[in-house]
């Protein structure tokens, strides 16, 4: 029997490796990788609690997200091909002209 | 006891995994440790009895998201990143940062949310079951989620395409 | 019941005049503008002279309500319009005048630029100078009282351009301002005791009360701070200041304003409150001496002064001094009658002095004048006349008027018929000076005669009368239009005195007998001999129309006393300025730091600069310029200004165009939101 907070440990764990690899990273890909790592241990959050509430409805978001995810991953991937094509680099530092 | 020790494992797995998406600095390795990640989640999930969910992880996430970021990664030729001062600084900051808030994050949970346990294929979230719901109380979301699907494809298309040349040839 | 006179009319017409000249004169011919100005105020004073045919048939006083203006809580102010005896005489003084300048100015003011502007402003000061005289209430006094005050700031500075006209402008008005301010502090304390501003309110609350014999109290205080309006207003010591400068204006202005009507609001000021005074009487010798001091002082003044204009104002000051001599011994209507008699005889002075400029092409200082009897004698013989007139040299009208208040200063203290008598003498002397050195004698100035050399100046925009008749050959009469009110006021300077004669010489004093129901109803009930506070208070206390304590012989030797003096310095001037004309020099030479002073006008001007002026602007300029404004409120803003900068150029940073800080932020936002929300839950 595992308890939830388990599960929530686990996820917050995911997350936080995900927000770090976001901040920490400078190429393009690997950070939208980071992105889709964040939105994967959501996603075991919410089948967790579904799993203690017995609400399917936490299934179902899950699902949601993921094809939100899907979209999202598409749509970034083009624009970065978009930006590599102008800027000729994956460095995000690079891609600073709205600099102040 | 089969559930923690099963949980346990794919539960570190899953953590190596995301730290190995960290600590590797070629995006291939990143993308490929991103593919564990998803692959024991999908075990996790089905622990949970969410056979559904963790079909379409496999399928949707694994198969295709990360097949899509493998392609990227191959048509970009992306290298291996650079060590700059920039870099080491933030790994300076970050990784200890990281580790200590998952660290204290992970302590009040555990200790605030007391040890209800969640039994083992608690809520068997059978792809009927889900369709049922999808289909009834969430059909909007689910209109409009294929709808922004749509728009994604499209965008995804136009935001890609080569960009026409500005002049044409000289006559030949 | 008296019929409705339509009194508020005789001030309203001149302010239509000065409104549609005010508005359109600009493009009106001269003629047009010279027929709206005559008109309204030869209207004015058609309507005066209609009410004084009316006079005898009405109760007095009339009193007539136009409209209510302030009504707050028990105290109200009214538009309402009285007459009695005195505003009738100086409705008449001051429109008959006031139309009599008006036609002169058409022929002064001819070639210049502003002649619209200038009638506009002339019918603007008629209209509040009536105001003030035939205001039922101090309140619409004072608006009239401010008024004037504007008009003259206006008229003073008629030439702006001109820098010393616009700081006499300047000068005139903020010197009335501060009599103003007593003034404004009598009215307060009229309101606050007596809960009213109403002339028959408020002295039918006063009479009841005995003279404070004390020396202070309300009405002490009063009576002393309308004075301190008056002084401002009429030019006394010490805010006499203003007068000379006042000068700069053109003469019409002068004749008009700073010698027959403005300046006389003082005077009848006082008069009219001559019940708070009566039961003042410390208030009263300080009006006295304060009368006798100006006078003498400026008489003085005026005997080295070589600017014919700036002789006539101090001597304009000196005979104000008279008038308020006169009110200090409570012989207010010695008063009222000087007033009327200076009015005609130095209107007319003022007048004939700007036809003698005129002809002269605008040289005002008489060491280039002399010999114009025969080349002028239009003007020579009318400015005869006022010389005369204000000598005092009997039949003429000053010598009435003058000689009745000398004898009523004598009846109270030997002192001031003294000075009175020494300042008769001083001013005979200079007025004869100025007679001798402008009319006789050798021509000392530079206009070519007969074939004059052409000029091309006219009277520039608003510059200083050019000499304009240059070319038209040398010294010439001025015109007819100058000249016929010359020759109406000289006819009055002649005959003006005979209402005034007094018992001693056969008359029976009409002008006196006239005012008395004004002044003789309401002397004090008290008469009881009191504590004087010093040597100066009279000994004994004169009421209005009781008989002089000596008889008419005493009166027939002091009458030929002051003649004397008058005829003494007709001489010292005939010697010093005809006979032997380098007597003077030498005689100030040997005089000379006293004539150096007297020449300076004392230093007056120099000391109040030095004490008031100069540290009140280094002051402004340092503490409430540079400290308040600039430090203060500038700074205020300025500096907001820049810490907004400041600020934004702090949080520019955040814009950096690195994605990765971006990112960062967005994650120490989400961090610090989710904190807070789990900080709430758990509360």
């Amino acid at each position: 029997m595992v308890p939830l907070s388990y599960y929530l440990v686990l996820s917050g764990i995911l997350f936080a490796c995900g927000v770090t690899g976001f901040l920490i990273k400078r190429n393009i890909i690997t950070i939208f990788m980071s992105i889709e790592l964040m939105l994967n241990g959501v996603n075991l959050s919410f089948v967790a609690f579904a799993a203690q509430w017995h609400q399917l409805s936490g299934q179902v978001f899950v699902f949601f997200v993921m094809v939100v995810a899907a979209a999202e991953a598409t749509v970034g991937l083009a624009i970065i091909i978009a930006v590599f094509r102008t800027r000729e680099t994956l460095n995000v530092d690079q891609v600073n002209l709205l600099k102040l | 006891m089969l559930h923690l020790i099963l949980f346990s494992v794919f539960g570190l797995v899953c953590v190596a995994g995301a730290i190995n998406l960290l600590v590797q600095s070629h995006p291939i390795n990143s993308a490929l440790s991103l593919i564990v990640v998803m692959g024991s989640l999908a075990v996790e999930y089905l622990l949970l009895g969410a056979e559904f969910v963790a079909a379409v992880q496999v399928i949707v996430y694994a198969g295709a998201i990360m097949v899509l970021f493998v392609f990227v990664i191959m048509l970009l030729n992306a290298g291996e990143e650079e060590r700059t001062k920039g870099s080491r600084v933030s790994l300076l900051i970050g990784i200890p940062g990281m580790i200590m808030g998952s660290v204290l994050m992970a302590w009040v949970l555990i200790t605030h949310s007391g040890t209800h346990a969640v039994e083992a294929g608690a809520l068997p979230g059978a792809p009927r079951e889900i369709a049922q719901l999808l289909f009834h109380e969430f059909l909007l979301p689910f209109e409009v989620t294929s709808i922004l699907v749509l728009i994604a494809i499209m965008g995804a298309v136009v935001l890609a395409a080569r960009p026409e040349p500005l002049q044409p040839e000289g006559k030949n | 019941m008296n019929p409705d006179l339509h009194l508020w009319l005789i001030p309203l017409l001149p302010l239509v005049g000065a409104a549609i000249n005010g508005a359109l004169g600009k493009r009106f011919s001269r003629q047009a503008v010279t027929g709206v100005a005559l008109l309204f105020c030869g209207a004015a004073f058609g309507m005066a002279l209609w009410v004084a045919s009316q006079f005898s048939s009405l109760s007095l006083p009339h009193a007539e309500y136009l409209a209510t203006w302030i009504r707050a809580g028990s105290f109200q102010a009214d538009f309402a319009f009285y007459l009695d005896q005195l505003s009738l005489v100086m409705l008449l003084v001051v429109s008959g005048v006031g139309f009599l300048i008006h036609i002169y100015s058409v022929g002064y003011m001819w070639d210049d630029g502003g002649y619209y502007r200038f009638f506009a402003y002339l019918n603007l000061f008629m209209f509040f100078m009536l105001t003030l005289v035939l205001a039922s209430n101090y309140l619409l006094m004072f608006i009239g009282w401010e008024g004037v005050g504007l008009a003259s700031y206006l008229l003073i500075g008629f030439w702006f351009t001109k820098d010393s006209a616009a700081s006499a402008g300047k000068k005139a008005f903020i010197v009335n301002r501060i009599g103003d301010f007593g003034f404004l502090i009598a009215l307060f304390l009229l309101i606050q005791h007596f809960g009213s501003l109403d002339f028959t309110t408020v002295f039918q609350k006063v009479l009841p009360l005995s003279p404070e014999t004390a020396g202070a109290g309300l009405l002490t205080a009063i009576a002393l701070l309308l004075m301190v309006g008056a002084c401002g207003k009429s030019a006394q010591i010490p805010l006499y200041v203003w007068l000379p400068d006042a000068m700069e204006g053109p003469t019409p202005v002068s004749a008009l304003i700073h010698a027959a009507t403005m300046v006389t609001a003082g005077v009848y000021m006082v008069a009219r409150s001559h019940v708070i005074f009566e039961r003042a009487p410390s208030a009263l010798t300080v009006v006295a001496i304060i009368g006798t001091l100006t006078a003498l002082f400026a008489a003085t003044i005026g005997v080295a002064q070589t600017d014919i204009k700036k002789v006539l104002a101090y001597s304009t000051i000196s005979q104000l001094g008279y008038m308020f001599l006169a009110c200090g011994v409570a012989a207010f209507s010695a008063g009222i009658f000087h007033l009327m008699t200076h009015a005609f005889f130095k209107g007319l002075l003022f007048l004939a002095a700007g036809s003698v400029i005129h002809a002269l092409g605008g040289e005002q200082d008489m060491r280039h004048m002399g010999g114009l009897r025969t080349k002028i004698p239009w003007t020579f013989w009318t400015m005869t006349a006022g010389t005369f007139a204000i000598a005092g040299i009997p039949p003429f009208a000053g010598f009435f008027s003058k000689d009745e208040i000398l004898w009523r200063a004598y009846q109270a203290s030997w002192i001031y018929w003294l000075i009175g008598l020494s300042t008769a003498f001083l001013t005979s002397f200079y007025m004869f000076r100025l007679w001798f050195m402008t009319f006789f004698g050798e021509y000392r100035g530079d206009i070519e005669e007969s074939h004059g050399y052409e000029s091309t100046a006219g009277h520039s925009r608003a510059g200083t009368p050019a000499p304009h008749d240059q070319g038209h050959g040398g010294i010439h009469e001025s015109p007819k239009v100058m000249l016929i009110p010359l020759m109406i006021l000289a006819v009055l300077s002649v005959v003006g005195g005979w209402v005034g004669v007094p018992g001693s010489l056969g008359g029976n004093n009409r002008f006196d007998k006239f005012l008395g129901p004004v002044f003789h109803a309401t002397a004090p009930d008290v008469n009881a001999t009191h504590a004087s506070p010093g040597e100066l208070a009279p000994p004994e206390k004169q009421t209005e129309g009781t008989e002089p304590k000596t008889g008419p012989a005493t009166e027939l030797i002091f009458t030929g006393i002051s003649v004397a003096a008058a005829l003494t310095g007709l001489y010292l001037a005939w010697l010093l300025y005809l006979r032997r004309p380098q007597l003077p020099q030498k005689i100030a030479r040997s005089l000379n730091g006293f004539y150096d002073m007297v020449l300076h006008k004392y230093y007056v001007d120099e000391f109040y600069s030095t004490i008031f002026v100069k540290p009140l602007i280094d002051g402004s300029r340092a503490i409430l310029w540079h400290g308040i404004d600039q430090g203060v409120i500038d700074a205020t803003v300025d500096k907001s200004a820049e810490e907004a900068l400041d600020v934004s150029d702090s949080v520019r940073h955040m814009e950096s165009g690195n994605v990765r800080s971006y990112a960062s932020w967005v994650a120490i936002g989400a961090a610090a939101v989710i904190a807070y929300m789990i900080w709430v839950a758990s509360r």
